[in-house]
């Protein structure tokens, strides 16, 4: 019932942007939108049948190049909930492998008119690149080191469901930041906010200079801890530490790692996120990971919520319309 | 070790002229010890043993940035026990070792080993972890884990960090621990093979030469990378003109830049190479007279900010082979004060109070070390000097376990007489 209303007003729902390649520039009004509509479809998915029809004749192609289990299952799944017709295509499987390039790829597959294409590829600015060639709306579902707006909407949605709003929230980001797409998402989106934000990981996977985008650097995790409302803790990739740049899980746990012991000597209880998968024992400590203050698996459910607002609100502004 | 001995519970140093390099005064007193602490006149009762100091000069004891003691793993050569015992006849209390031992100080168990292992000996030794994995330049070791555990500061020793990616992450995850950065200087790929300095000697000799921009164009990277950073680097053993001028040019604009000079390259130039001598193969080389004399300019115009002596014990089979076979390096703690007495004080410019910062305060304010030592209740790390005396360095000087030193035979001006530390008395005289 109240999804049809929500069809009704569509027209005061327009965003601003066709596709959603990022959240650079992204307008606050419009993460506004996408994140009150993600809580009416989180409602969605607390009731016993968890579909509505509202992309019935949408058809989205889910483009992964790039190996994914938990982004592909949750944007599969919102698809799913809203009744949208998909197909599947993984880089492994594809004619890419028969030295096809991107671009026809690509655009033999819209030529089998679709609508939406969600793409996670490992090289940053490809979603933008597909852009330029196909005309179908664009969910940039991770772009090598660059960015990965869904996850931090969904970390937003997160937050304010704990929260209440992200105005003037204080959100420390723990890990590598020179090669996470979720840091960099989340700085844009936070800082758009209203949000504060500190980083705080090694220096050499820093950015340098990353202070221009308003962001905050500290080096000392439990003064970060002190200050912070909430962690976002990223995982840290074992192929970083084959470069070197990591001497190893131990040094990192001791400088870094967010720990029983550092949780309990902070007397404020700060909310801990993680985007996943986790590295127990390294970046994050399994009884920290499964305590009441770590919101990860809220985090994945807000997923399926926040994917689903998205394809709503990008593709289903004219369902079932004829692409050329 | 018959030179070195557990002090007596009361000492008095009597009528030596006193050089405070921290209070930067010099003046004529006495200096209490009781229980190998520095105290007053009134604590002492009237059985103190006295050592007369006329003549003699009384100062911090020194402290040496850059030593092999080559333990764990070649204890043949030196051990931290030897290489202690060369220290305090050199009128070191305070020594950086370097962490190419075998197997190298690259993590925080060897570094706790050392630090442990030290206690039992005269001197404090601090050891300097690797930047990265068995100094292979390939990947960072655990330089926090080794901080915590008392690393002073970080170093591949004498295999410099060629990859310049590599040395920007060191760089960068050292400031984690705002802790220093210590890269031998040379560009492999320019110093190629070169036994001694390129040049007319090199050409004489017809040994292969290694140019000086293989240590000055690796110096420009380095220091680049640092202010970039804003890390603190520290350039170890600076041989040549070319080194000093791009020491020189950054230092103008940041002060997180420190460097040494070794003894050696301030004494020998490339023509004591003639008779091919393979104790003077060292890395980087004895240069040309012209290096020596900018280098102790450099020295003066404090563009160097201290002496290391660049302790490099060797067997005595890897310098008695010929000289493209001979292993690089020379011992250097014990004719260290007499070498650069001589060659800076004596035939140079520069008074002895300014050597004698550049033996105590300035190394230790690069490591960070305390330096009000003449302060009372402080334990007595003090050297007594006499400067004007000339002798000639023997075997019978050498305290190392190895004897790889080309001042053998040589007649310096200036020798440590007592060196004071941790309890200990090292005399000179027995």
């Amino acid at each position: 019932m109240v999804l049809t209303v929500y069809t009704l007003f569509q027209w005061m729902l327009k965003l601003k942007n066709k596709h959603l390649l990022g959240l650079k520039d992204f307008p606050r009004e419009d993460i506004h939108t996408i994140l009150d509509m993600a809580f009416k479809f989180r409602e969605v998915l607390d009731r016993p049948i968890k579909k509505v029809p509202s992309l019935q004749g949408v058809t989205v192609v889910n483009l992964f190049f790039e190996n994914s289990t938990r982004t592909r299952i949750s944007f599969e799944l919102a698809q799913k909930r809203l009744s949208c017709d998909t197909v599947n295509f993984s880089a492994s499987s594809s004619s890419l492998k028969k030295g096809e390039s991107f671009k026809d790829t690509s655009q033999n597959i819209e030529a089998m008119k679709i609508d939406a294409v969600v793409m996670r590829h490992p090289t940053p600015g490809a979603p933008m690149h597909l852009s330029k060639f196909i005309d179908a709306v664009i969910i940039n579902a991770g772009d090598g080191t660059h960015e990965h707006p869904t996850q931090a909407i969904l970390d937003m949605m997160s937050l304010k469901e704990v929260f209440g709003t992200l105005n003037k929230l204080k959100i420390g980001i723990i890990g590598d930041i020179a090669h996470s797409r979720v840091a960099l998402s989340n700085i844009y989106g936070l800082k758009a906010m209203g949000a504060e934000v500190t980083l705080c990981g090694p220096p050499n996977l820093i950015p340098k200079n990353i202070e221009d985008m308003g962001v905050k650097i500290n080096y000392n995790i439990d003064e970060v801890m002190d200050w912070a409302d909430a962690l976002n803790v990223l995982r840290i990739q074992r192929e970083r530490m084959g470069l070197g740049l990591i001497p190893s899980n131990r040094e990192y746990r001791s400088k870094f790692g967010i720990t029983k012991k550092r949780i309990l000597n902070h007397k404020k209880e700060i909310i801990i996120m993680h985007p996943g998968p986790i590295n127990r024992g390294v970046e994050i400590d399994s009884v920290v990971a499964d305590s009441d203050q770590a919101i990860i698996l809220d985090q994945v459910l807000n997923g399926v919520a926040s994917r689903m607002a998205i394809l709503y609100l990008f593709c289903g502004e004219s369902p079932g319309k004829d692409t050329k | 070790m018959k030179n070195i001995k557990k002090i007596e519970e009361e000492l008095i140093l009597r009528n030596g002229k006193i050089i405070d390099p921290f209070n930067k005064k010099s003046f004529y007193d006495d200096v209490y010890i009781k229980n190998g602490k520095i105290t007053n006149a009134k604590s002492i009762s009237g059985r103190a043993r006295i050592i007369d100091c006329k003549g003699k000069v009384i100062t911090h004891g020194f402290c040496d940035l850059r030593s092999h003691f080559c333990e764990p793993g070649k204890e043949d050569v030196e051990s931290l026990e030897t290489g202690s015992n060369a220290a305090m006849a050199g009128g070191f209390t305070r020594v950086c070792v370097m962490p190419n031992t075998s197997p190298p100080l690259d993590n925080p168990e060897l570094i706790n080993f050392i630090i442990n292992k030290a206690e039992n000996y005269p001197i404090n030794i601090h050891p300097i972890g690797a930047v990265t994995k068995m100094l292979k330049g390939k990947s960072l070791a655990e330089m926090s884990l080794m901080f915590e555990q008392g690393a002073v500061a970080f170093s591949d020793d004498d295999l410099p960090i060629q990859d310049g990616t590599m040395m920007r992450i060191a760089l960068d995850y050292a400031r984690l621990n705002n802790v220093t950065i210590i890269n031998h200087a040379e560009d492999k790929y320019l110093s190629s093979d070169g036994q001694i300095n390129e040049g007319y000697i090199s050409n004489t000799l017809g040994l292969k030469g290694n140019p000086d921009l293989a240590e000055s164009i690796m110096i420009h990277r380095d220091l680049q990378l640092a202010t970039f950073l804003n890390s603190k680097i520290h350039v170890p053993h600076v041989s040549s003109i070319k080194s000093i001028k791009e020491i020189e040019s950054f230092k103008k604009n940041n002060k997180n830049i420190t460097a040494e000079v070794a003894p050696h390259h301030l004494y020998f130039n490339d023509e004591a190479l003639l008779s091919y001598d393979t104790n003077l193969k060292v890395r980087p080389p004895i240069r040309t007279e012209l290096d020596r004399k900018a280098l102790i300019k450099a020295v003066e115009d404090e563009i160097i900010d201290c002496i290391a002596t660049d302790h490099t014990p060797q067997r005595i089979e890897e310098k008695e082979t010929t000289f493209d076979l001979a292993s690089f390096g020379m011992i250097g703690l014990e004719s260290c004060f007499g070498a650069v007495n001589k060659s800076l004080v004596i035939e140079g410019n520069l008074k002895l109070e300014q050597l004698i910062n550049l033996l105590t305060i300035n190394p230790r304010k690069i490591m960070g070390f305390n330096s009000d030592l003449l302060a009372e209740n402080k334990i007595a790390e003090l050297v007594i000097l006499d400067p004007l005396k000339k002798w000639t360095f023997e075997l019978g000087d050498i305290f190392s376990k190895s004897f790889n030193s080309p001042f053998i035979n040589q007649e310096l001006i200036g020798k440590v007489d007592y060196t004071i530390s941790k309890g200990y008395i090292f005399s000179s005289q027995n």
